[in-house]
């Protein structure tokens, strides 16, 4: 897709992007802890704690396990960078972001996927038991969740006849009753389960417990602290705030800026803002409603998600 | 008095009556030392005393272990702390005392004199190693997450399925039993309030009616109403944080949250009960003090808020398909290794000392709490039942405490048996605490011994565990709720 957008204000939005995600996760991740701890009338922290818990971490001293190789040291960085890539390149705030060609669906999803490799990998470079422990655990969901998103990736680029999510947003916008179709119905089903799966949310992980034994994502993450622990914490909640706003723009995508011009780009800012503050908040509601899974259990759920993500493709290919 | 050549054939003939070994302890009466066994059953409430002499220069017993499991644990701490070796014992290792103390150095014996220097590089623990393809370890502990006190867990896994787990304890062996000694029984009972937090009232009641026992002093029925109602505040809300917690456990945090409200309401009235959230000081030797009970509108508030509670914790379906078949102990486990209290109940074991061993009549509605499954489930519903049960007590004997507020201490009374021992038993809130002292002339205790029921718990975890999965241990853990403190004394 060759940019109609004169090439400043590419720059100028793919900037708010990043900038957006960056301090957006964070923000995210406090406003849904703000919502649970509401909902079962506790106070909570204020919703920029986590940037303070990350400016507090930051300054801490790094500690590494002696036998942790120079892949422990990369992983975070890893995180952050490949989290960064993406909120440079997918559609956020318009449908034209700078190097928007290279937003493929498949490439965002396995740029998400370095990610959780590397957090697995860094686990058991620790040679401890529960790094060990975590890694299998995340990669046994994982391998589970993945072939489910893709399969819903599948079906949803299947009517607009691209993989590329500025095509794809641009051609729903284009054409509303898509939105409708049931193939976007199960594959938004399927794609929201993987995304609880994957940021280690309710009711597959639990990311406030201290119990070591049940934790999949904590335990992987336990041997990081000060500043590399600070950037997994960064890297996790842009993660979760990229899913989500992903999420949004492939299934309810109006609002987000079609064309240059500082009120298109206002309108996308507030409009991508309150979709994923919506959806955080209905995600925290939901968590405080449910009990986590058995860990066995959980491959069940997946293999839900990706039955309907399956039914979406054939429904995508019978009902174009 | 037996002699140790008849201990086994004598102890055989009290088990095969039905009675359980609710206590061993170890006594150093300077010339000799000697070891006491209590045998208990009930009901009717009955205690048998067997005191079997030892020779200080070859201290040994016969072992019971293999009539015993109880008995093989209360041995091996004899043998720690006392020096007094089982003979014939299946597993004579160590138990309460680490491998880097000296293996001559039994602190309970007179003139063992202060703690010597720990050995370091003194050796391994001796795990039983687990081998085949595929099996790994997880060593967590003894240093913990979140509040909680040490101890360290050793599994072996295959996946994710437990082979097999040991328990490691005693890292808080603070020297409680020693520390009773040669102080004059006021003292003792404020060492009593505090051998566990959270059953003071069970330990210092325990206490109180060994001595009551010890020094023939007479108990009013009055005395009697306000320490059963001072037994049931402390059950209660134990039983309200562990159902909360094991909600907390699954990642069900509202549930957790209210019964932390609720506990904490609960703790607002025993500040107001006893001037102490935790309900210390409220049973004293030869009586009760209480500046009020709670009034029946209070007692409705908390049932209703409970109620509450157990209506959302029990109707989540995912909280209940995690609890129901996690952690099996059955009844044949509960009675070989003698385990009591709410795990017991809840494999169908209706064990309570409140109807084996009571001190009040608490009418013939009172029946102790029983499930049968002997899952995590079965732990949860034996609470619910206790906490409703507890209820029910609690507004039966507040009317019948009246204006009641304090049974003034008769102590000084009796003392008729100058140097005798006497027994409590008493149904804490996680199960049966035993306490024997023996007390001397002056009034001074010569020894105290503690029995908290966590001591005979702990091995039944590491059972239940069989094929369970790793990251249900803490949910299983939670459900029997050990102590380390009254463990480790």
């Amino acid at each position: 897709m060759t940019s109609a957008w004169p090439a400043p204000s590419v720059v100028a939005v793919s900037v708010l992007q990043v900038l957006g995600v960056v301090v957006g996760g964070p923000l995210l991740v406090g406003l849904m802890r703000k919502v649970r701890c509401r909902l079962e009338g506790r106070v909570g922290p204020p919703v920029h704690q986590p940037l303070l818990d990350l400016r507090k971490l930051a300054r801490r001293e790094r500690t590494r396990p002696d036998r942790a190789s120079w892949i422990f040291s990369v992983v975070p960085v890893v995180l952050v960078a490949t989290t960064l890539v993406i909120a440079l390149v997918a559609p956020l705030l318009s449908t034209d972001p700078a190097f928007g060609w290279s937003a493929d669906l498949f490439a965002l999803i396995y740029l998400m996927l370095i990610g959780s490799v590397v957090l697995a990998l860094g686990a058991l470079d620790t040679g401890t038991a529960f790094g060990g422990m975590g890694a299998s655990r995340a990669m046994t969901i994982g391998a589970l969740s993945e072939p489910a998103l893709l399969v819903a990736v599948l079906a949803l680029s299947i009517p607009a006849h691209s993989s590329n999510v500025p095509t794809i947003v641009a051609r729903s916008l284009a054409h509303p009753a898509w939105l409708a179709t049931p193939q976007r119905l199960l594959s938004l089903v399927a794609f929201l389960i993987v995304i609880v799966a994957e940021s280690g949310r309710l009711p597959v992980d639990n990311p406030s417990t201290h119990l070591e034994l049940t934790m999949i994502h904590e335990a992987m993450i336990l041997e990081y602290a000060g500043a590399d622990l600070a950037l997994i914490k960064l890297g996790e909640s842009m993660r979760l705030i990229v899913l989500l706003a992903l999420f949004a723009d492939l299934f309810v995508p109006w609002g987000i800026a079609t064309a240059p011009g500082v009120g298109h780009v206002v309108v996308g800012v507030v409009a991508i803002g309150a979709k994923v503050a919506a959806l955080g908040v209905a995600l925290a509601a939901f968590e405080v409603a449910v009990a986590k899974l058995r860990l066995f259990r959980v491959p069940e759920l997946l293999a839900g998600a990706f039955v309907l993500a399956v039914l979406a493709v054939i429904s995508a290919l019978v009902v174009p | 008095m037996v002699a140790p050549g008849d201990l086994v054939r004598t102890a055989e003939a009290l088990f095969s009556d039905g009675m359980r070994l609710a206590l061993v302890s170890g006594h150093d009466d300077g010339a000799s030392l000697r070891a006491t066994y209590l045998f208990t059953s009930g009901p009717p409430d009955t205690r048998v005393e067997l005191h079997v002499p030892v020779d200080r220069s070859r201290p040994q017993v016969p072992t019971l272990a293999t009539l015993s499991f109880p008995a093989s644990r209360f041995e091996r701490e004899l043998a720690d702390l006392f020096g007094i070796e089982p003979v014939g014992h299946p597993q004579p290792r160590r138990l309460v005392l680490h491998q880097h103390w000296p293996a001559a150095w039994h602190p309970m014996r007179h003139g063992a004199g202060e703690p010597p220097e720990m050995r370091t590089g003194a050796g391994s623990f001796p795990f039983v190693p687990v081998e085949g393809p595929g099996v790994y370890e997880i060593p967590v502990g003894p240093v913990h997450a979140g509040l909680i006190e040490p101890g360290h867990f050793r599994f072996w896994v295959v996946g994710e399925t437990i082979l097999r787990m040991k328990a490691r304890l005693w890292f808080v062996h603070k020297g409680i039993e020693r520390l009773f000694q040669g102080k004059d029984i006021t003292a003792g009972l404020e060492i009593a309030n505090r051998i566990s937090g959270d059953t003071a009232v069970g330990h210092a009641l325990a206490y109180c009616q060994a001595i009551e026992d010890a020094c023939g002093i007479p108990l009013s029925e009055d005395a009697r109403v306000l320490r059963a109602a001072l037994l049931e505040l402390e059950r209660l809300y134990n039983h309200v944080a562990d159902v909360g917690a094991l909600c907390n456990d699954i990642g069900f945090g509202i549930a957790y949250a209210r019964a932390l409200a609720l506990r904490e309401r609960l703790l607002q009235l025993n500040r107001d009960v006893t001037g102490h959230r935790l309900l210390r000081g409220g049973v004293v030797c030869g009586g009760a003090r209480v500046d009020r009970l709670p009034s029946s509108a209070e007692l409705a508030e908390v049932a209703h808020r409970f109620e509450e509670l157990v209506e959302l914790a029990s109707s989540n379906a995912l909280a209940m398909d995690r609890f129901a078949g996690t952690a099996v102990l059955d009844d044949t486990h509960v009675r070989d290794l003698g385990v009591v209290g709410v795990a017991a109940r809840a494999a169908g074991v209706a064990f309570d000392a409140r109807s084996s061993h009571p001190f009040i009549d608490l009418g013939s509605q009172f029946l102790p709490a029983r499930q049968t499954s002997g899952d995590v489930l079965a732990r949860y519903l034996v609470r619910i039942d206790e906490v409703r049960s507890s209820l029910a007590i609690l507004s039966d004997l507040i009317p019948r405490a009246g204006d009641l507020h304090a049974v003034a201490p008769s102590l000084g009374i009796g003392a008729d048996e100058p140097g005798s021992g006497g027994v409590g038993i008493c149904e804490g809130w996680r199960g049966v605490v035993v306490h024997r002292v023996e007390v001397d002339a002056r009034q001074r205790l010569r020894r105290v011994k503690v029995v908290d029921p966590s001591f005979l718990n702990w091995p039944a975890l590491s059972v239940s565990l069989a094929n369970t999965i790793v990251p249900d241990f803490p949910l299983a853990n939670k459900s029997f709720n050990l102590s380390y403190a009254g463990n480790d004394l």
